[in-house]
């Protein structure tokens, strides 16, 4: 599942990018496809826990969430530019990761993902009470501002580029995360961690690391959407939208680089054909989609693919 | 060769099948006058508007004759599940991609004020009916939003100053947790000590709460005499069912600040006689009311709330102006309509002041005894009227920049 | 007479509401405590079988005009052959992977359980009332108490310090215990473990529909009951240790009560409270009050 190693990877990542770059001229809403690659942003920064370090987060939504909030706050009511509170809501993520991480990084597993659990429900009502967040109103009225004080981002079309460019930079970034030395001890972590503590590795240290960048740029996630959208509420940081990336990176691919992007675009595309036409089935048929990836599909679609295309080599 | 081919063709399938997932651009509604409602249709509130409410807004269309200026009437509809973020979503994309003219807006006043910012970038009429919060008139006022029904200052004049009058001067609210419940508290406890009364405390509550247990045991023990109900729909029944059980009702009185005709059959006369209420219309008031309640009762089995009836009305009174003007330009039809005085069965005499306040009357009424209604559905006597702008905000408390 | 502040009489009821919670509390994370200190499994579907039981319960007051007493035994059968079916058909083959597996499994269930339900009954909810037996209020002199929450107090703590009785002090709670432990050696002792496993994870999804019929008169019954209380009672079951079925009935009792007093002092805290004991416990005793490090 290396980058680029073979023609074939290269040809499908193109295409991908190609649609990326064409979409709103072939009739794709832009918003819906901001909010998409957002949410793809969020996946690949679980992923990178998930799927390359091993570690369950159950709490995610929380750090996607209190960006989305500092980020608005800061750019509505302090009058900061876009870019600046984009950093801010990414560093503010990453230092509640940090807080988190040092607790929960003790424990391993199932107690780990409670752990985080428990952290991201006191975020949750810590959101809930502070009055600039809105409460159950949400925080709403952010403007979308200027970019570095000279691009004015109001026009959905100049935004989605925008927006491109960050998702684009933040996949690259992860590639680079997971292929360097670095990488690899999270590798060795995820399926040996004994032996790598035999090794000499500081492994806490290296999940504690993990933590942080997975959480950092899961915050970016949530402060993009919030300019992309204009506004942020409970829902961002609710416990079933972790529940929702986990689906994503497990229905796209744990592991895969395009896994999470695959997953995450699938399961908003999905919600947002059916909300209209079935309602309340919706959550059924994201309930059905987790048990069959559980039961009968656990490399999901992308591993799926990829492990269909070693197969056919190996003829 | 093939595998190149064939992992490219798939990346391209899945693409295609995102973008077919994915919303279309803009197409322009040229020849189709959309109008669209997004309210609560499954949850607290779904009974005071919901599925009826969109029923009311198809009879207007049919009423209207299904055309208008030449051009078909569609409606659209969504759930936005009393969260902000999906209603607001919902109406960008429709203002977006389906062409929209007219949003309607329904239950829950979180949503009507996110609804409201996106109308105003979008520079398309909203007209908001079931929420109740001031702010849309007040500090948070546009020039698109109509405010349309009724609204937490009409409800605190009415209720609070009826309670007050008959004894009760010691007030503890219940308030649900968010904009509307704070908006409904504030404008109550305004009136209550303008009229000399006082306001011992109050309590938070968590929209759609379950259990209301610990929250009335303190408010019993804030030993005043009224218990001020600032929350709606499901919310209120529940909370009156728990005072109930708990005993509350034999030391304080229930003043329910937003209380529809849905409630009361809910709970039954038996627990709400005596009790106050205001609102802004009610199906057995006069001849008309009744005769357009009873062809909605076919359709839905149940007589309309005064919130479906606002949702006929507005309706009505958008493709009126429509065909007026000739077209669906939204500040053509909103200026039309601010011109145009109301008479229909709905409001007589109503008209939009310059904040999107729709001024018309509204009626204070009391909850019959069991023995004293003749029917199912009948509820009500009108105690008392209150005309016109005496109901609504005035203008030296209104920050609205607006209405000078 | 003034407890920092607070009206004695209003204290007094906030704990008497809060011991009612509690026995709820300890009724759900006794379910979760047994499937998880049992079979490692960690049933994020608990909440989903609780509805389950209260729209049993429900129905069969309803449609099958079945009252109260009958119910509190039909819908944990009901529910409890329901959790067998799932045990046999999905969760077996989950137990030689991650346990993950098994949390994203019961997980998806239900969030189809609740989906269907919502499709079905909208999430207003339904009405359930109390049975006559049990109407009415005492006066306790601080507070006017509903007879019927006093049953629930007596119901769920009889029925949760049973089942403790049971699985720690009695032969089949042992062969339980040992079958779960090792079931290899067990089983060559000629006991069917898989049979053993099958019904213990019913038994637990009985206990979580036991807790749905003692609520459904005192809340509302929606699709949404469940999901707003998993996570607590997670929390609760971590607290507890999740191997502790003790330490889980212990601390549900007395996260209600701790959720009463916050509930008079600082109203607004009383929904976090539990996470930030969760968090102390974790940093101090990280296999939770009662349970043992595995």
């Amino acid at each position: 599942m290396s980058f680029s190693s073979t023609n074939s990877a290269r040809w499908a990542w193109g295409a991908g990018l190609a649609f990326l770059l064409v979409a709103p001229f072939i009739g794709v809403y832009p918003v819906f496809m901001m909010t998409a690659l957002c949410f793809a942003i969020f996946a690949c920064a679980f992923n990178l826990l998930l799927g390359f370090t091993g570690l369950l987060s159950f709490g995610h939504a929380a750090f996607m969430g209190s960006a989305a909030y500092a980020t608005g706050w800061l750019v509505r009511s302090a009058g900061w530019s876009p870019e600046l509170g984009l950093l801010a809501g990414t560093l503010l993520a990453g230092a509640l990761g940090l807080v988190v991480g040092l607790i929960a990084i003790r424990r391993q597993g199932i107690y780990f993902a409670m752990v985080t659990l428990a952290m991201a429900q006191m975020i949750y009502f810590v959101c809930l009470q502070v009055p600039f967040t809105g409460g159950e109103d949400g925080l709403q009225g952010v403007p979308r501002g200027a970019l570095f004080g000279v691009l004015p981002l109001q026009s959905d079309l100049v935004l989605y580029y925008v927006v491109v460019a960050v998702f684009v930079s933040v996949f690259a970034a992860i590639i680079r995360i997971v292929h360097s030395p670095y990488g690899q001890v999270l590798k060795a972590i995820r399926e040996n961690e004994p032996r790598a503590i035999s090794l000499g590795y500081d492994v806490d240290r290296y999940k504690l690391l993990a933590f942080v960048l997975s959480t950092a740029i899961a915050g970016l996630a949530g402060a993009l959407k919030t300019l992309v959208l204009g506004f942020a509420t409970l829902s961002d940081v609710h416990w079933s939208l972790s529940g929702e990336v986990v689906l994503m990176t497990l229905l796209g691919g744990m592991g895969t680089f395009a896994g999470p992007v695959v997953g995450a675009l699938t399961i908003i595309g999905l919600q947002n054909f059916l909300a209209d036409r079935v309602g309340s089935w919706v959550t059924v048929i994201i309930g059905a989609i987790f048990v069959v990836c559980v039961l009968a599909f656990r490399k999901g679609i992308v591993g799926e693919l990829l492990a269909w295309q070693q197969r056919r080599k190996a003829r | 060769m093939k595998l190149k081919k064939l992992t490219a063709a798939c990346t391209l399938a899945c693409a295609a099948l995102l973008g077919a997932a994915a919303p279309a651009q803009a197409q322009i509604s040229g020849d189709v006058i959309k109008i669209g409602i997004i309210t609560d249709m499954s949850s607290v509130y779904a009974d005071l508007d919901g599925q009826g409410g969109v029923e009311a807004i198809k009879m207007a269309i049919a009423d209207a004759g299904g055309t208008v200026a030449g051009k078909k009437i569609e409606v659209l509809f969504a759930d936005h599940q009393n969260k902000a973020d999906i209603a607001a979503a919902k109406a960008r994309e429709w203002f977006d991609t389906q062409g929209l003219d007219m949003l309607i807006g329904g239950t829950n006043s979180g949503t009507a004020l996110a609804m409201a910012k996106v109308a105003a970038e979008k520079k398309k009429p909203f007209i908001v009916v079931g929420a109740a919060t001031s702010a849309l008139t007040n500090d948070q006022c546009t020039p698109y939003t109509v405010h349309y029904a009724y609204d937490t200052v009409a409800l605190a004049k009415g209720t609070g100053n009826a309670v007050v009058k008959a004894g009760g001067k010691t007030w503890y609210f219940l308030q649900a947790d968010y904009a509307f419940g704070a908006a409904l508290q504030n404008d109550t406890s305004n009136v209550v000590k303008a009229a000399g009364g006082t306001v011992v405390g109050t309590v938070k509550v968590p929209l759609n709460a379950s259990d209301f247990s610990s929250f009335l045991l303190q408010a019993q023990s804030s030993k005043a005499q009224i218990l001020g109900l600032a929350n709606a729909g499901g919310d209120t029944i529940n909370s009156i069912k728990a005072a109930n059980e708990f005993g509350v009702t034999k030391t304080m009185k229930l003043a329910g600040l937003l209380i529809f005709i849905n409630d009361i059959h809910s709970l039954g006369l038996k627990t709400t006689q005596g009790m106050y209420l205001t609102d802004s219309w009610y199906w057995n008031k006069d001849a008309e009311a009744r005769a357009w309640s009873r062809k909605f009762f076919e359709k839905m089995k149940r007589m309309p709330s005064s919130l479906q009836a606002a949702d006929y009305s507005a309706t009505t009174q958008y493709l009126a102006a429509v065909k007026a003007t000739g077209s669906d330009d939204a500040d053509k039809v909103l200026a039309h309509m601010r011109k145009t005085k109301i008479n229909d069965v709905y409001a007589k005499g109503g008209y939009i002041r310059d904040d999107g306040r729709m001024v018309h009357d509204m009626y204070l009424m009391q909850v019959k005894t069991p023995a004293q209604s003749t029917e199912p559905w009948d509820y009500y006597n009108v105690v008392e009227t209150f005309k016109g702008e005496t109901a609504w905000q005035t203008k030296a408390d209104s920050k609205c920049p607006l209405w000078k | 007479m003034d407890i920092f502040g607070i009206p004695l009489q209003a204290f007094l009821g906030q704990l008497m509401l809060g011991l009612v919670n509690g026995s709820f509390y300890a009724m759900l994370s006794l379910g979760l405590a047994v499937i998880f200190g049992l079979l490692g499994i960690v049933n994020f579907a608990h909440g989903a079988l609780y509805m389950i039981g209260a729209y049993v319960a429900w129905f069969s007051l309803e449609k099958l005009g079945l009252n109260y007493w009958f119910a509190l035994v039909l819908a944990p059968l009901v529910v409890g052959a329901l959790g067998a079916l799932i045990e046999r058909t999905m969760l077996k083959h989950l137990y030689r992977i991650d346990p993950i597996y098994s949390l994203l499994l019961t997980f998806g269930l239900a969030l189809i359980a609740e989906g269907v339900f919502r499709d079905q009954f909208g999430v207003s909810g339904q009405q359930y009332e109390v049975p006559e037996l049990l109407q009415g209020a005492t006066n306790l002199g601080f507070m006017v108490l509903p007879n019927y929450r006093a049953w629930v107090i007596f119901a769920s703590l009889t029925i949760c310090l049973g089942t403790w009785f049971v699985i720690e002090k009695t032969k089949l709670g042992a062969t339980l215990r040992a079958g779960t432990e090792n079931p290899a050696l067990v089983q060559a002792f000629g006991i069917n473990v898989p049979l053993m496993v099958t019904l213990t994870y019913a038994g637990g999804a009985a206990l979580a529909a036991l807790a749905g019929v003692l609520a459904a008169p005192v809340i509302q019954i929606t699709p949404l009951m469940g999901s707003n209380l998993i996570i607590v009672v997670f929390a609760v079951v971590v607290i507890g240790g999740m191997g502790s079925i003790l330490g889980s009935i212990l601390t549900g009792v007395m996260l209600g009560l701790v959720e009463g007093l916050t509930k008079v002092f600082y109203p607004e805290a009383s929904n976090i409270v539990v996470f930030v004991i969760m968090a102390i416990v974790l940093m101090v005793r990280p296999a939770g009050l009662f349970g043992k490090e595995k």
